[in-house]
């Protein structure tokens, strides 16, 4: 290697963020930590990867060697949550059973599909990719960091034993309905689905009276594996659902089988948020410009999540992309504050509350000493129609740059903005 | 006393508002038609606009009712929607919006479906949309034709303002209604000829009429409703609006208008940006896309600077809601330009494209689009920057009659 190669890749290395060991200073914004109160000019300083302080600027000592991202001006925020996205790949089910837990997204994801830039350039920077709502359980989600990646392991939320880290995709209501084997009635829907859970109940305790006595133990059955760490409470259900009766159907069935569940959509939520607060359960919402289009929605209201979080009740929200563009995920909440949700709520409901109910808040969704180094520069206030989402970060390393007008075309949109895509199309021309 | 009068009055004649006076005072206020006046007052008697101005140069009439507003706007137009033949169940029982009988029906007229009173409607007047042209959504060759109407719900007498305002035409890949399986396999080639062949055939029907008349031995044909819908095309009496997306699909139809020297508006227009130059000097007007609108089939390419682009460009060009066969069961026009504005269009031209703008496309610039003397009495009312998410929506004003009070 000559001389001068050798310097200019010293100098990559050095201006690179992407290093770890690096320690990168955002400079002068309004901090948005979401944990605490927001700091009308501070510094969030990163190393590692990880957040290393977040204060005033009078407060932090930036390190010499600190590579300085000017952000006066700005507004930095953490990095957007997503408790409910379709990106990456078709995941309604197919037609071979309406309760489907052995189907993971993870094997159908393609890490290449341009709505994860999009999704970046949105401000986006944790997903819970899930499969569709065509089915009662249509399978099992996964956690991903929009890090970008050459293949699905890499952006997967790992626990400590290197399993990727997903919850439990159901559905009640009209989207899982259909010819037999789906059913046809909502009572139909919640028997067929309890029966399930008996089947893995009796599966689990046949496990434990083998008590590692193999010539004991069941078959083994991957379904059965996926709702037994269900039950056990190892994994989250999320759970699709939009009229009040359905809901109510949701917490019965909490109740019966012990779950840990997430409400999605909760279209309704408004006429139950007393019932929704008393179970503890949290919801996350989506807004759509209009009621309708479906009958089990045609009371959605800009203020479920006002009167939700007024209840008491966790409430985030989620893009259900491609129902609603990952770009326009900050107005979600925007709208929310429209319905009457206070600010503060809302700031929580696109980061740290989707976190807890991802399981994630130890890791992500605020701005937090220790937490990754998920952020976002935005070029004002995130909930003014006016602003536009400059940079996101991931773990210290920028995914996303307005200024780059290759990744600008995600921003924006236009020829070739859409490449390698699978849309998801939810239950339309699925099973029906 | 006077108010005990009006009271009576209204109820004889129902509707207060339209006879008595009311004074509508604006900390900004927008006329669109000149610039905006800061603490402004605007006049309405009888259903229409009396005075504009300053607040020191208009006085208000004692015993007027008096309704403040952070910001008044004209009521909103949408240049292309189809809510009232659309409904929010989105079943068949309040789906009258794609009838697909055959691929070229001229004929279907927006009025003998629109439902004044579907919640969809009430929908977008609760957030200032006084006006829309509204019709058979795209899917056929030529789907039907779309009516300009005021969103008040009123008997159609009262509210619609253009009967027929364009025959609806579609080149692309159609939408697929909701629960309805795929219609019959169709391509861009054979779309195009179904169309190019039903106005040839209306142009022999228009010949024969004519012939009949100048000769006495000439039979007139049958009286044709199709025909005479595209006839009234052919003669420029009647716009075709194309929905096409892909650019291949707007030079088609740029093709189709100098073909039969018709008049063609083109609503979408997704991929506007790669013909600009072509579009530009068709002096076509542009229907622009919903800016929310899903990034899949025709419209992967959509851009949220497609309007900034095509207006910055000289090119006539409104706002729509559209149509959509889902969730959302109808956009609102008024945030289709909002979520413009950080993508390049200047905040005055949004509020024109959705006011003044497709007034005067629609030809009904006489009446709706600005606020100005003599005008209808369609106002919007908001508690803020009406562009911005958080702000509300608190009335909306049609002919001089509250039709939404709320917040939204």
């Amino acid at each position: 290697m000559t001389r001068t190669a050798l310097l200019f890749l010293l100098l990559a290395v050095t201006a690179s963020t992407a290093v770890s060991a690096d320690v990168t200073a955002f400079v002068g914004a309004h901090v948005i930590p979401v944990d605490g109160p927001e700091i009308d000019e501070g510094v969030v300083l990163v190393e590692d990867g990880r957040i290393k302080a977040v204060g005033p600027t009078s407060d932090i000592d930036v390190p010499g060697n600190a590579t300085v991202v000017e952000c006066a001006g700005k507004v930095i925020m953490p990095g957007l949550v997503c408790t409910h996205s379709h990106i990456g790949g078709w995941g309604g089910g197919d037609k071979s059973d309406p309760i489907a837990p052995e189907a993971r997204i993870l094997d159908a994801i393609n890490v290449r599909d341009s709505g994860f830039m999009r999704a970046r350039a949105g401000g986006l920077t944790s997903l819970n990719i899930m499969p569709g709502s065509g089915l009662l359980l249509s399978g099992q989600t996964l956690y991903v960091k929009l890090r970008e990646s050459e293949t699905v392991e890499g952006m997967a939320y790992l626990d400590d034993d290197g399993a990727m880290l997903g919850g439990i995709k159901m559905a009640n209501g009209t989207n899982s309905r259909g010819k037999p084997p789906y059913p046809g009635t909502r009572s139909q829907s919640a028997a067929l689905v309890r029966q399930r859970y008996i089947q893995a109940q009796e599966y689990l305790e046949k496990i434990d009276r083998a008590d590692g006595d193999a010539s004991k133990l069941p078959s083994r059955d991957l379904g059965l594996e996926a709702l037994g760490r269900a039950l056990r409470g190892e994994v989250i259900v999320h759970h699709h659902t939009h009229r009040h009766d359905d809901i109510m159907t949701v917490l019965r069935l909490r109740e019966e089988f012990g779950l840990r569940v997430v409400l999605h959509h909760v279209s309704e939520g408004w006429r139950v948020a007393d019932l929704i607060a008393a179970a503890e359960v949290p919801c996350s919402l989506i807004i759509v410009d209009s009621p309708g289009g479906k009958l089990e929605a045609v009371n959605l209201a800009f203020d479920t999540g006002a009167i939700l979080a007024d209840a008491g009740v966790d409430i985030a929200y989620h893009t259900d992309d491609w129902i609603t563009d990952s770009r326009y995920f900050l107005r979600m909440a925007a709208m929310g504050v429209r319905g009457g949700l206070s600010r503060e709520k809302a700031l929580e409901s696109v980061t740290l509350a989707g976190a807890r109910m991802l399981d994630l808040e130890e890791r992500i969704g605020s701005l937090t000493r220790g937490k990754d180094a998920d952020l976002v520069v935005l070029s004002g206030d995130p909930f003014s129609v006016y602003t536009r989402v400059e940079q996101t970060w991931i773990e210290g390393t920028r995914v996303f740059d307005l200024d780059d007008p290759d990744q600008r075309l995600y921003a924006e949109g236009g020829f070739g903005a859409t490449h390698d895509q699978d849309v998801y199309l939810c239950c339309q021309g699925g099973h029906q | 006393m006077r108010t005990l009068l009006c009271l009576t009055v209204s109820l004889l004649l129902f509707g207060c508002a339209a006879n008595a006076g009311i004074a509508v005072r604006g900390e900004i206020v927008y006329p669109v038609a000149g610039d905006p006046i800061t603490d402004g007052i605007v006049l309405v008697e009888d259903g229409r606009i009396t005075a504009v101005g300053p607040a020191g140069d208009i006085d208000i009439p004692e015993g007027w009712e008096v309704r403040r507003a952070a910001v008044v706007t004209p009521g909103l137009i949408d240049a292309r929607a189809t809510v009232g033949l659309s409904g929010q169940y989105n079943t068949d029982h309040d789906q009258d919006v794609l009838e697909r009988t055959e691929p070229v029906q001229a004929q279907l007229r927006a009025i003998d479906a629109y439902n004044g009173r579907e919640r969809l409607v009430d929908w977008v007047r609760s957030f200032g949309v006084t006006t829309v042209n509204t019709g058979h959504a795209p899917g056929q060759v030529v789907s039907g034709q779309t009516m300009v109407v005021k969103t008040s719900g009123r008997p159609l007498a009262e509210t619609v303002l253009v009967e027929t305002a364009a025959v609806t035409a579609f080149v692309g890949k159609p939408p697929r209604p909701w629960g309805q399986p795929a219609g019959p396999q169709t391509t861009r080639s054979m779309q195009v000829a179904r169309l190019r062949q039903s106005l040839v055939d209306a142009q022999e029907y228009t010949a024969k009429i004519v012939r009949a008349e100048d000769d006495d031995d000439a039979v007139a044909p049958a009286r044709d409703l199709r025909l005479e819908a595209l006839a009234t095309v052919l003669a420029g009496e009647t716009p075709l609006l194309v929905t096409a997306n892909r650019a291949h699909d707007i030079t088609g139809a740029l093709r189709i208008a100098e073909e039969f020297g018709i008049t063609v508006w083109l609503s979408g227009a997704v991929e506007a940006q790669g013909v600009i130059d072509e579009i530009r000097e068709a002096g076509v007007p542009i229907v622009v896309h919903p800016t929310t609108k899903r990034a899949y089939g025709d419209y992967r390419s959509f851009s949220f600077t497609t309007a900034a682009v095509l207006r910055d460009a000289g090119i006539r060009t409104v706002f729509q809601s559209g149509y959509e066969s889902y969730v959302p069961k109808t956009r609102v026009v008024l945030f289709e330009a909002a979520m413009a504005i950080p993508y390049g269009l200047d905040r005055a031209d949004a509020l024109e494209m959705i006011t003044l703008e497709p007034a005067r496309l629609l030809g009904i610039d006489d009446r709706v689009g600005s606020l100005e003397i003599g005008k209808d009495a369609d106002l919007a009312l908001y508690d803020g920057d009406p562009f911005e998410y958080t702000t509300h929506c608190t009335a909306t004003m049609i002919d001089g009659r509250w039709e939404w009070e709320g917040e939204r």
